[in-house]
């Protein structure tokens, strides 16, 4: 399921659907987000599965025992469209056997259906193992005994009553409008994963993971035209509680010309009123004359640009060719690493993580129990390594997982999935007044927009939310119908200037699809306002006659 | 329990809506087994069946709405089930957008399941994926697919005494087909109802034909070209514009369908003459559900009619508030055709491209329906009605609402996309824009 499709199951296109098609379909009453199941009970359900897997031959066994808390609120203008809370709860184990993976799973949560269930899975990983040439190779993890692990939140989103939320996105609602928008509509996305990982490897693992995300969306009207523009938040999903509502003014950038970014801390309201002045800008706002241009590239933008042109492109299994038929291959293939491919220029150095605080990536351990970690991807330009899980690192001669494994729910089979991937901030003294004063012929643009790459992640196109002229140092005018084109090591290649540290914020992806059937994750991407010179610009404005 | 006949279905909906003490209720039941095989680098990857049922209950008390669901159907789950419904529906605002749950319908079957597909055993899985392949293994081409198939049934009722059942199935297909150098990629899908007419070992030559003929491929200058565009090529384009056809959004401003000065384009001739979209519960080759989500029952309608718009999709909220009949939102779109196929369409080129399948597609541009995307697993050169070399890829920019103004001619509506519900013909079109090129094989 892509993001376009699981914003229209929310309401937000078509209507119709009772409920959303989200992993986790049962709703249930708010109290009941704050009972966790009692680990005692995890554990014995954990040794039902792995006992029974060991006794009916598996060589290896892991249990995922999942809780998984959604809710949901939908409003636009003075209307709250939708609340739903969801659960799913169950149980999934994988095994090897005869040297292939098997997977079942259950919504049953007693020790008899979870021991039945293993069982299962050794049959299945037999009847692959029959057409299976190569024996899975998995790279060793020390098991960990008991421990937990929890997203260090400040405030539970699940504990923040309905009517809070309600009045949130009503206020922000009210305050747009009051500001000249014609049409705005608001979501509070919250999930809470309760995740129990248990493995033949000796490790019993409690996790607690928290996400949040607040879009909106602005739409103004020209009537007599019939032009309309929209704008969208400046937000970003964060793996982070209700604290990242409070708009600490602290966790705020912003621009020579005014604008406001958000880093770890997010004022909706405020942001709501500058997109409502922002939007009726753009009605006006000069159309872009195509060519090259030097692009100024704010964090909550380049976020996008770093997902699709680095994150999938070095995920392992694309590389190999098991995403073919969906989502496709990568021109990054392992004989690129041996030569050291120069993929982006010298100042650019891009990191893969699972441990960045406030991040959507951030977990203690990864769903098949490796400890999390941080690893160069991109190192002065160069390619150094993939994203890889415990049976893939040997493909690259390395022995420790890269701790890249999740599955979207307990019934889901976990697999590679793209971890936190992040540009390093520039090591020279750099603001972003500072970059932009250098800039003679440019565009500066925040926020995503329209986003499209290829099957082998080349040649891609980019919009954004706001797009401003900088001339000879100076940003002088907002501008509009702006998208770029590159070819992915091209335009890493044109990186010139990163800003330093102070710069660095977070750029969110709450819903990546990937895999067959489809399964959802969420990841960051951090960075700090970026250079690229001489990129080609497009003017996207059309005439329907 | 995955699938469930008419009157256990029934039996449990009954329950339910006796056990409400809202003012109305309405509960769907929804249930399903999945069965899929999954294989890459000429090996099976994954294989499952996931079987599911869910029952969501609605309620309303004046016009706060409460929703859950459960996939548990002992009297004690249906008890906990509404009260829960009940619960959050009390704690809801009220909605000044609320529509009472819908009046006793009546429901005409249409012909969306078939046993063939309902029978599918592991074992005609593993077949399908042995056919895709062993042929690809033998010429030294290298096969990754998906087959998923579902055997489901929906039941709903609510207080109004409005109930209906009906059971679906659906089978889709998708092969990639590539060289062992990388060098060419082809691609085939199929979308049915009936697996008995399905012949993967026919659809897999497709696939592996172009998969050897786009190798070496070509640069050509981006820019406006002649394209024959097959079904799966055309209908990204095409459904990106269907969510244009909401009725609310035409008439707030925000769709190309929107008029300067107010109103929508109802009656206006926005296409090439030769551009027809019905929608058609009881179409042959794409049955849909006779209802929508709401329990509305669905009517055959023509959204354009040679190239005028007649209808647009009306909500119950906004068909009550702009005084129009309100519709069953549409389960399917039927573009209208003629009788040739796509290679029949490429024998009349002069000079032109062949593009197999579009990815990618994203919005650019709300108000012209501008989308990006690019070409993929098969695209050629024509010269004088005959395929000449492989091409690269491009990327390209373009409006569906421009795409259907350049018509040179429409070929035979073919059923496309893994629960697209598009009937669509391969297109002949003038002046379609390729802004770039891309490496991308």
């Amino acid at each position: 399921m892509d993001r376009r499709q699981i914003l229209l199951a929310f309401g937000l296109g078509a209507g119709g659907a009772l409920l959303p098609g989200f992993p986790g379909r049962n709703a249930i009453a708010a109290e009941q987000l704050l009972e966790p199941l009692a680990i005692a009970v995890k554990k014995r359900l954990a040794d039902a599965g792995l006992g029974a897997a060991a006794k009916a031959g598996a060589t290896y066994c892991d249990v995922r025992i999942g809780r998984y808390l959604n809710q949901f609120v939908v409003t636009r203008e003075a209307v709250v469209q939708n609340i739903v809370n969801t659960e799913s709860t169950g149980v999934g184990v994988r095994v090897i056997a005869d040297g292939a993976w098997g997977f079942a799973a259950t919504n049953q949560l007693s020790a008899e259906a979870v021991a039945q269930t293993a069982r299962l899975a050794v049959e299945i990983a037999r009847a692959n193992a029959k057409n299976q040439t190569v024996p899975v190779r998995l790279a060793p993890v020390k098991g960990v005994g008991e421990v937990r692990w929890a997203t260090p939140i400040r405030k539970n989103a699940m504990a923040t009553p309905i009517q809070e939320k309600v009045d949130l996105l009503l206020g922000v609602n009210a305050a747009a409008m009051q500001a000249g928008a014609n049409f705005v509509s608001s979501q509070l996305f919250l999930v809470n994963e309760q995740k129990y990982f248990a493995s033949s490897d000796g490790s019993y693992i409690d996790q607690d993971v928290h996400r949040i995300w607040a879009p909106f969306t602005v739409t103004v009207i020209d009537k007599a035209t019939g032009k309309f523009r929209s704008r969208e938040g400046l937000s970003a999903p964060m793996g982070l509680g209700y604290e990242y509502l409070d708009g600490a003014a602290k966790d705020k950038t912003t621009s020579p010309n005014g604008v406001i970014s958000y880093g770890s801390s997010y004022d909706m309201r405020e942001d709501a009123v500058a997109a409502a002045n922002q939007a009726r800008e753009k009605l006006k706002a000069k159309s872009i004359q195509p060519g090259r241009y030097d692009l100024v590239l704010d964090p909550n933008h380049l976020g996008l640009t770093i997902h699709e042109s680095v994150g999938h492109p070095l995920e392992l299994d694309r590389v190999l060719g098991y995403e073919a038929n969906f989502a496709g291959t990568s021109f990054a293939t392992l004989d690129k690493r041996e030569a050291r491919f120069q993929y982006g220029s010298e100042i650019v150095n891009l990191f893969a993580d699972k441990v960045q605080p406030g991040s959507l990536g951030a977990v203690g351990y990864d769903d098949e129990g490796v400890k999390t970690k941080s690893w160069p991807l991109i190192e002065k330009g160069k390619l150094v390594d993939y994203e890889a899980t415990r049976d893939q690192v040997h493909i690259l001669g390395k022995t420790e997982s890269d701790g890249c494994s999740y599955g979207d729910s307990w019934s889901s089979v976990q697999f590679q999935r793209m971890p936190n991937v992040s540009l390093k901030p520039g090591e020279k003294e750099l603001s972003l007044a500072g970059m932009i004063a250098g800039v003679e012929n440019g565009i500066y643009i925040l926020g995503r927009g329209s986003f499209s790459i290829d099957q082998q992640r080349y040649n891609a196109q980019f919009g954004g939310t706001l797009f401003y002229e900088i001339k000879n140092g100076k940003i002088t005018q907002p501008l509009e119908d702006v998208a770029y084109q590159m070819r992915t090591p091209e335009f890493w290649n044109s990186c010139s200037a990163i800003c330093d540290a102070r710069d660095y914020r977070l750029f969110g992806s709450f819903f990546d699809g990937k895999g067959q059937p489809s399964q959802i994750s969420a990841v960051s991407h951090g960075s700090s306002t970026s250079r690229f010179d001489g990129i080609n610009v497009i003017n996207t404005a059309r005439s329907l006659g | 329990m995955s699938t469930m006949t008419e009157a256990e279905a029934k039996a449990i909906l009954d329950k339910v809506i006796a056990l409400s003490k809202a003012d109305e209720c309405t509960a769907t039941l929804t249930g399903s087994v999945d069965g899929n095989i999954r294989f890459a680098r000429n090996d099976v990857s994954t294989s499952g069946v996931v079987s599911d049922t869910s029952l969501a209950v609605q309620v309303a008390f004046g016009t706060r709405v409460g929703t859950t669901t459960i996939n548990a159907f002992t009297d004690d789950a249906l008890q906990r089930v509404v009260r829960r419904a009940e619960e959050l529906a009390k704690l809801a605002p009220e909605s000044s957008e609320f529509v009472p749950a819908v009046e006793k319908q009546s429901y005409r079957p249409s012909p969306t399941w078939r046993e063939a597909t309902a029978a599918i055993t592991p074992g005609q899985r593993a077949d399908v994926a042995r056919a895709s392949i062993e042929p690809c293994a033998k010429q030294n081409l290298v096969a990754a697919g998906f087959l998923n198939d579902s055997n489901s049934f929906v039941a709903l009722a609510n207080s109004n005494n409005v109930f209906g059942y009906q059971r679906s199935t659906e089978m889709d297909y998708t092969c990639t087909v590539r060289t062992a150098d990388s060098q060419g990629s082809g691609w085939v899908g199929r979308n049915l109802n009936d697996f008995s007419a399905f012949k993967p070992e026919e659809e897999i030559e497709i696939a592996m034909r172009k998969a050897k003929a786009s190798a070496e491929a070509r640069a050509l200058e981006p820019g406006k070209y002649t394209v024959v565009l097959e079904p799966a090529a055309a209908a990204g384009l095409i459904s990106f514009m269907f969510n244009f056809f909401d009725a609310r959004r035409a008439d707030e401003g925000r769709s190309f369908l929107s008029k300067a000065g107010g109103g929508n384009k109802i009656g206006e001739q926005v296409f090439d003459p030769r551009v027809s979209f019905i929608t058609d519960p009881w179409h042959p080759e794409l049955p849909a559900l006779p209802w929508d989500g709401s329990g509305l029952a669905r009517e055959r309608m023509a959204y354009v009619e040679n190239g005028k718009v007649l209808n647009l999709d009306y909500s119950r909220y906004w068909a009550k508030k702009q005084n129009k009949k309100a519709m069953g939102s549409p389960g399917n779109v039927i573009m209208a055709g003629g009788t040739k196929s796509t290679a029949d369409l490429v024998r009349e080129v002069e000079r032109g491209i062949l593009v197999t399948r579009t990815w990618y597609i994203r919005l650019v541009d709300p108000q012209t329906v501008l989308l990006t995307g690019l070409t993929r697993d098969g695209t050629f050169y024509i010269e004088n009605g005959q395929i000449r070399y492989p091409l690269k890829n491009f990327r390209f920019n373009e409006s569906p609402v421009i795409m259907l103004n350049n018509i040179d001619e429409l070929g035979r509506p073919v059923r496309v996309g893994d629960g697209g519900g598009l009937l669509i013909p391969p297109m002949r079109l003038r002046d379609f824009t390729f802004t770039s090129l891309s490496d991308a094989i």
